[in-house]
């Protein structure tokens, strides 16, 4: 699940209406997934981003144990299956630490004037957007505190029958 | 200050199949590229020659960039409905606008297609050397020819019954061809991952072209399938695994967003216009049956649980609802002059136009059937989001003359397995006797 549709995303357990956004990230497993970069998308994309809920989302994820995080490279091929990354060897203490290669520590905290031909910002906001993709996690509703989760990539958002709004 | 120029005539050259579903192709797209679809003739419906006015050759060739209806488009040179007609329109044709193509520099051939006729070598010869009068002034190179122009000699429609001679015949320099052959490399029969509802290649191309998709668009499928992992003893196969693979297939996974499993009729997005097109092809309730979450009470018969995915127990849903919840999604999602395009399963006995779902943010662009068998048949119905969406919209079709939501889509499924052809065929019989 990439930020971008983290930030289109808002629960719809019954009653909760508006309030159901954004929902809470919990991250336990990410992947950086290299995509082409294409500005003139991602200026399309600038003006639907939800700036908070992004902030927030990014920050989950910038938080992670660096082990919690595949960078690209480690499956091989790019292809993305149930493989076991290869073992990451590094200094004790590592995998307490954050990780530096995320440049998720960049987040535009908002969009910048011109921001449509900026292209370090939108190579931010791609980066940002695009290429964080999270494997496991849950997404939790803001009012009423449901889980729902995420597995292998793929948020599951069906409610059972008595919490489907009427 | 110029002359307001007269807008120039094209001949577009159509493939013979999915008829219904080029007029709407081609109108989308002139429109994408902001042309119009001007037309001087009465019918254009079965045949493959249309002439249209275009404002200039860059919207013509962006037309063909995208169309998977359409073989090839020519300008119009002249045309006429016997060699001699031809040769005088040619004739009145602007010379300053022939002689850039002509001029002794270039290289050229000439090609002579006929439609539902063969002419021998030798008849065809005839026909080149008989356009001896116009300004030719290049080298004829039959291999890699700067311009390429071609005769077009219609013979009509009907197999069985070939004229004479020719009902029109058309002069003209070509162009561009379209993207036909995407429709090979692109077939379902060649992807890696297929399931039981994979649509044919070129439908979905013609899909996305009534949509006026273009570049850099968010387009949502609400019913993306293809990973279904209800059937037992069966591996679990991610959806995204196999929708990735069949994108990497062709080297578009770049343009792979995501994916999510929900409930349609229950959408889990925030409110917002983000999508420009909602393209889809809702489960008509045959192979795939519909359902959605809701009471426990309700379990179907023979309905399988997938223990490894924890999907609730559904029950069935009925069609009817399915479109008047896709209606109201597309009217709260699209942006403002974005389009809808699904198919809507039909029992033809009984269709009448008034059973097509309405909503009053969206407007009909197009309703194209592809029959199914003798009893069915599908129309790809397109709607072009008109009016901001407001809450109250939700239940106008309540207040409406539409008010019972074409009930027979429900029973679909029934008549569609039902033994009624069998009563027809066995009524048509006994009246034949």
């Amino acid at each position: 699940m990439k930020l971008l549709t983290h930030n289109l995303l808002s629960s719809h357990v019954r009653g909760v209406g508006p309030r159901g956004f954004p929902l809470r990230l919990q991250a336990t497993e990410v992947r950086i997934n290299p995509v082409e970069f294409n500005p003139d998308f991602v200026a399309r994309m600038i003006p639907k981003v939800e700036w908070a809920a992004l902030l927030e989302a990014a920050e989950t994820v910038r938080t992670l144990p660096h082990a919690r995080v595949h960078l690209p490279g480690e499956w091989g091929g790019g292809e993305w299956s149930h493989r076991q990354p290869r073992a990451r060897g590094g200094t004790p203490g590592d995998d307490l630490g954050l990780c530096p290669q995320l440049h998720l520590v960049e987040v535009p905290k908002g969009p910048i004037e011109g921001y449509e031909h900026d292209e370090k910002f939108l190579r931010q906001m791609h980066h940002v957007l695009l290429e964080v993709d999270v494997l496991e996690g849950t997404l939790q509703c803001p009012e009423s505190g449901r889980l729902f989760p995420i597995s292998r990539g793929i948020p599951n958002m069906l409610l059972s029958d008595e919490e489907t709004e009427t | 200050m110029a002359l307001p120029c007269p807008l120039n005539r094209y001949l577009l050259l159509l493939a013979q199949e999915h008829l219904e579903f080029r007029l709407p192709e081609i109108k989308s797209l002139l429109s994408l590229f902001g042309g119009q679809f001007i037309s001087s003739q009465e019918t254009y419906g079965k045949s493959p020659f249309w002439i249209l006015s275009i404002p200039s050759e860059d919207i013509a060739r962006n037309l063909m960039k995208r169309t998977v209806c359409a073989k090839s488009i020519f300008e119009l040179w002249g045309h006429g409905k016997s060699p001699e007609e031809l040769y005088s329109s040619l004739k009145n044709y602007p010379v300053e606008k022939m002689v850039p193509f002509l001029h002794s520099d270039s290289t050229y051939k000439i090609k002579i297609h006929t439609f539902n006729k063969t002419l021998t070598q030798e008849e065809k010869v005839k026909r080149i050397d008989a356009l001896e009068f116009l300004p030719f002034e290049g080298k004829v190179n039959l291999k890699k020819p700067q311009h390429i122009f071609s005769v077009l000699e219609d013979y009509g429609l009907d197999p069985n019954c070939i004229p004479e001679n020719p009902h029109n015949i058309y002069f003209g320099r070509w162009i561009a061809d379209g993207q036909r052959e995407l429709i090979e490399s692109y077939s379902v029969k060649k992807r890696h991952f297929i399931g039981n509802t994979s649509m044919d290649a070129g439908l979905s191309f013609i899909m996305a072209n009534h949509g006026k998709v273009k570049e850099n668009d968010i387009v949502f499928d609400p019913f993306v399938g293809t990973g279904k992992a209800s059937r037992k003893n069966q591996k679990w196969r991610g959806p995204d695994e196999n929708i990735r693979a069949n994108l990497r297939q062709y080297g578009l996974e770049k343009y792979y967003l995501d994916v999510l499993v929900s409930d349609a009729s229950k959408p889990s997005w925030r409110k917002g216009t983000y999508f420009d097109a909602i393209i889809t092809d809702p489960p008509y309730g045959i192979r795939e049956s519909t359902r959605r979450t809701g009471s426990q009470k309700e379990i179907p018969k023979g309905m399988e649980k997938c223990p490894e995915s924890h999907v609730p127990v559904s029950l069935s849903y009925h069609l009817s609802d399915m479109f008047f919840d896709l209606l109201n999604f597309a009217a709260e999602t699209l942006v403002l002059g974005g389009r809808l395009v699904y198919w809507l399963p039909v029992y033809t006995p009984e269709y009448t136009e008034e059973m097509v779902p309405w909503h009053p943010c969206l407007k009909l662009i197009s309703n194209c059937e592809q029959k199914l068998s003798s009893h069915t048949s599908r129309r790809l119905i397109t709607m072009e989001k008109v009016k901001k969406f407001e809450d109250r919209d939700q239940y106008s079709h309540l207040l409406s003359d539409h008010f019972l939501p074409y009930q027979g889509h429900n029973s679909f499924r029934e008549k569609y397995f039902s033994g009624v052809t069998k009563r027809i065929a066995k009524e048509e019989k006994s009246s034949q006797e």
